[in-house]
């Protein structure tokens, strides 16, 4: 029976330290599968998030070998011959062992102005295949929070934390803005109170989004593009205080580069 | 003692679909509402639904309607459901997904604007709104979003251990544990929900994650509450089987919808080979007909892969027992062959990916080795169906952890619209007995030091088992002596090891203190775990018949002497492991025009 070396890191906000552990590997396991293992025999307050085990929920997300990843979703036979490390995430407070306190991801949701559709005909809305697709992309996000935890403005720097919301919700406002039924206004906040402006778009967390969410390029980008424009345009400015701005779809609402 | 203590007008406990959505409802009529979770929000096993949600709305075929849709679900349910959950579920479940709309669900659209709605087995019409096959997700995020912004308290890492009762027997709160510091809290409450979801986790292959440990249904057998129909489990045909680490992990039954086919390891369709008689007059009898039928639903009848998920199930069991099955104990699942890849990555992109990441296997291009699955209880809390309430003062129940909806087996997609139509009905619910409430909640402090008092035993104990093997041999017992084919024997054999199982829980040892302690944390699910199985067993052992998610090979037919009540568990309080009492409970008496839309061939 092949075996594996694990260096997980215990401990709490006091501190703590990596223990090793040698146990069974199987055909096909993921990092989850020998934590498991570790919890069932020999260490049960082995603390570590998960629900789902198959990429959906985003509860188990830690630093392998350094790394941000889904706990569920990272083969053992992929990773490099030798120990395993695993960390819990770098950015958030400990917890206890791979557990983290992700409490500033759910600060930052509360402050999010929320959808402001026209009201709905009886019928429905009618939207379209090609319009919805759009923030589509963006509702893949299963907030495993690794884009967080990797953005360098709040991984190395905690004080930003009051000031900038990170990747996750960036998407998230993203989705507002090119929503087909939105009527909110978020823009200001979005450069003022969000911290868009910190991004330096290293593209970082869209490397390791495990939905594949072209983060950097299909939100953060359009969306610094349409906060600038529509601080810096004095008609964009103008048309904004005199009537609210309505977007008809998202193919009207299609940001352009700014001239 | 004194520990954190909270007052609310409703508490609610679990925030998958049905916790959030009465969340949602209460606190629109301006009461004080706090929602308990195990997990973050936005995690709960809602997540885990791909497919998509069912609702008549007639958006691809306008033949559909609430009548076809309730009468699909009574088909499936095999007529022991609660007529009246499956009327009102097939008459709201329309408006309910729309209004999701209004809170920001985005579905995937017809060509005409609306949204689309796919087929699932079981359903007449395409049915099912989604999105890709991450319909779960959008749910639980737009549900999520919604109380956010309403700004609802949410005690997220809560396990709640108990409910607590008021001296004159009204359920008044409960008391639960911060997972992330190990200390107690109690909540007083004038209504609470259950919304806890299911109890999968008592099984060895289940698509189910940790939290479905059955406590819902534990605490409210616990309380006094009746659970029916427990003997009703589905397990879903299509979990994946290979590689081992994966074993149960759910296959949307949307790759059926969209054309998949079941194939032995002769190659051959050997679903057209277990057609029952009463699903054979809407049945394809040949390939060439059912591969018309995915195009246009009036050039040929359905393919046999889409019968209700317990007839495939049963005889992908069968074919597997007869040496037919793939290399690691399941049958294969085509689509590679039949769609381009194109077609599957854009409707089932989550599905390419697991494959593709965890077993190495391109669906696009070979089939994939799929088996039963445990997935979902059709049995739960006794409940009305307008209101959602149980027999138990002040408590109310919705969602998966709620019975009688399903009857004895659940049709896939109906699941999401059951959250969303009865977590609405029980906020409702809960907020009109709120209104007509005289006085305070006041939690019997005896019962919530006594649960405290027993949570923590094993941490006192010298010596005693770790819970993790309890658990592991539970899941092994269940799913071999309560597994999808049974028999008197193997039943009588589980009470026994049931019992074999209160007694070790009783000497368990926890290691390591209580902050955020895993074992700690199973210890505490153990006794719901059991006190759920052994309902379960229990109803398997009475019901002597074949019904939908309860098949026994000692009794392989459907007998009409089981068909017009559901054996009901309760228990007289004490202990969690007081002794269970089941009763026959009549089914509702159903109207004669719900009856003739039963008897209409449609």
């Amino acid at each position: 029976m092949a075996q594996v070396t694990m260096r997980v890191w215990r401990g709490d906000a006091n501190g703590g330290d990596f223990e090793s552990y040698t146990v069974e590997q199987n055909e096909g396991e993921v990092v989850l599968d020998v934590i498991h293992r570790i919890q069932a025999t020999e260490a049960p307050d082995l603390a570590c998030r998960w629900n789902c085990k198959a990429g959906k929920c985003g509860s188990c997300a830690a630093e392998i070998n350094g790394k941000p990843r889904l706990m569920c979703m990272t083969r053992l036979d992929q990773l490099p011959e030798g120990e395993v490390t695993v960390t819990p995430m770098k950015t958030f407070p400990i917890i206890r062992d791979l557990v983290t306190d992700v409490s500033f991801n759910f600060q930052m949701a509360a402050k999010v102005p929320a959808l402001l559709p026209p009201a709905m005909p009886a019928e429905g809305y009618r939207m379209y295949q090609e319009d919805v697709e759009r923030s589509q992309e963006f509702r893949k996000c299963i907030e495993c929070f690794m884009c967080q935890d990797v953005c360098h403005v709040i991984r190395d720097h905690e004080e930003n934390k009051t000031h900038y919301a990170g990747p996750r919700f960036f998407i998230r406002y993203a989705e507002l803005e090119m929503h087909p039924l939105d009527t909110n206004d978020r823009r200001d906040l979005i450069r003022e109170d969000m911290g868009l402006g910190y991004c330096n778009i290293t593209k970082c967390c869209t490397e390791v989004c495990p939905e594949h969410i072209k983060i950097t390029d299909n939100a953060i980008i359009p969306l610094k593009e349409r906060v600038v424009d529509a601080h810096y345009d004095p008609v964009a400015w103008l048309g904004r205080k005199i009537r609210r701005r309505t977007k008809r779809s998202a193919n009207d609402a299609a940001v352009q580069p700014a001239p | 003692m004194n520990y954190e203590h909270h007052d609310y007008d409703v508490l609610i406990i679990g925030a998958g679909g049905a916790g959030l959505r009465a969340a949602i409802e209460v606190q629109q009529r301006g009461l004080k509402v706090a929602v308990i979770t195990k997990s973050l929000l936005g995690k709960a096993h809602t997540v885990m639904a791909e497919g998509g949600m069912a609702a008549a709305m007639g958006n691809v075929y306008s033949e559909d309607n609430w009548q076809v849709h309730f009468r699909d679900t009574m088909r499936g349910g095999k007529y022991l459901n609660n007529y009246r959950m499956a009327e009102l579920h097939a008459k709201e479940a329309p408006e309910r997904v729309l209004e999701l709309e209004q809170w920001g669900a985005l579905f995937d659209r017809t060509k005409d604007g609306k949204i689309s709605q796919r087929d699932f087995g079981g359903h007449r019409y395409a049915r099912l709104a989604h999105v890709g096959d991450r319909t779960g997700l959008e749910l639980i995020r737009t549900l999520q979003q919604k109380v956010v912004s309403m700004g609802t308290d949410v005690f997220m890492e809560h396990k709640v251990l108990k409910l607590i009762h008021d001296h004159e027997g009204r359920v008044a709160g409960c008391v639960a544990y911060q997972r992330a510091t190990g200390e107690f809290v109690t909540f007083a409450a004038k209504a609470v929900v259950l919304a806890t979801g299911g109890a999968g986790r008592s099984w060895k292959f289940t698509s189910n994650s940790w939290e479905g440990t059955g406590d819902g249904h534990a605490m409210a057998l616990w309380a006094g509450a009746q659970l029916i129909d427990m003997e009703c489990i589905q397990f879903h045909p299509t979990g994946m089987v290979w590689p081992l680490s994966v074993r149960g992990l759910l296959v949307t039954e949307g790759v059926r919808g969209d054309g998949g086919v079941l194939r032995n390891s002769e190659g051959r369709r050997f679903m057209f080979d277990y057609v029952a008689e009463m699903f054979r007059d809407e049945t394809a009898d040949s390939e060439e007909e059912a591969d018309k039928w995915y195009d246009d639903h009036s050039a040929g009848r359905r393919p046999p892969e889409l019968l209700p998920r317990d007839e495939v199930a049963r005889a992908i069991n069968t074919e597997v027992k007869a040496g037919r099955g793939s290399p690691h104990g399941g049958v294969y699942l085509d689509i590679g062959s039949r769609r381009s890849a194109e077609f599957i990555r854009r409707r089932l992109p989550s599905m390419y990916h697991q494959f593709m990441e965890l077993a190495g296997v391109d669906i696009t291009k070979e089939s994939m080795e799929i088996g039963p699955t445990c997935h979902y209880i059709m049995g739960g809390v006794k409940v009305d169906a307008d209101t959602a309430a149980t027999s138990v003062d002040g408590l109310f129940a919705a969602g998966e952890v709620a019975g009688g909806m399903h009857g004895a087996n659940r049709l896939g997609g109906n699941s999401l619209s059951d959250l969303i139509v009865f977590g609405r009905r029980a906020g409702v619910g809960a907020a009109d007995f709120v209104a007509a409430y005289a006085g305070v909640p006041q939690l019997d402090e005896a019962a919530v030091e006594a649960a405290i008092a027993e949570s923590l035993v094993p941490f006192e104990r010298e010596e005693g088992e770790n819970p993790y093997d309890i658990q592991r041999d539970l899941q092994e017992m269940m799913q071999s002596n309560v597994g999808i084919i049974r028999t008197r024997s193997e039943l009588d054999e589980a009470i026994t090891h049931l019992e074999g199982f209160t007694e070790r829980v009783k000497n368990i040892k926890v290691k390591g203190g209580r902050a955020y302690n895993p074992g700690w944390n199973l210890a505490t699910d153990l006794p719901a775990m059991i006190s759920v199985s052994k309902c379960v067993a229990r109803g398997a052992i009475l019901r002597e018949e074949s019904r939908g998610g309860h098949t026994r090979e000692d009794f392989p037919q459907a007998s009409p002497d089981f068909a017009t009540f559901n054996f009901a568990h309760s228990t007289h309080g004490g202990s969690w492991d007081s002794e269970i009492v089941t009763e026959r409970s009549a089914l509702l008496e159903m109207p004669v025009e719900l009856k003739a839309l039963l008897e209409e061939g449609h």
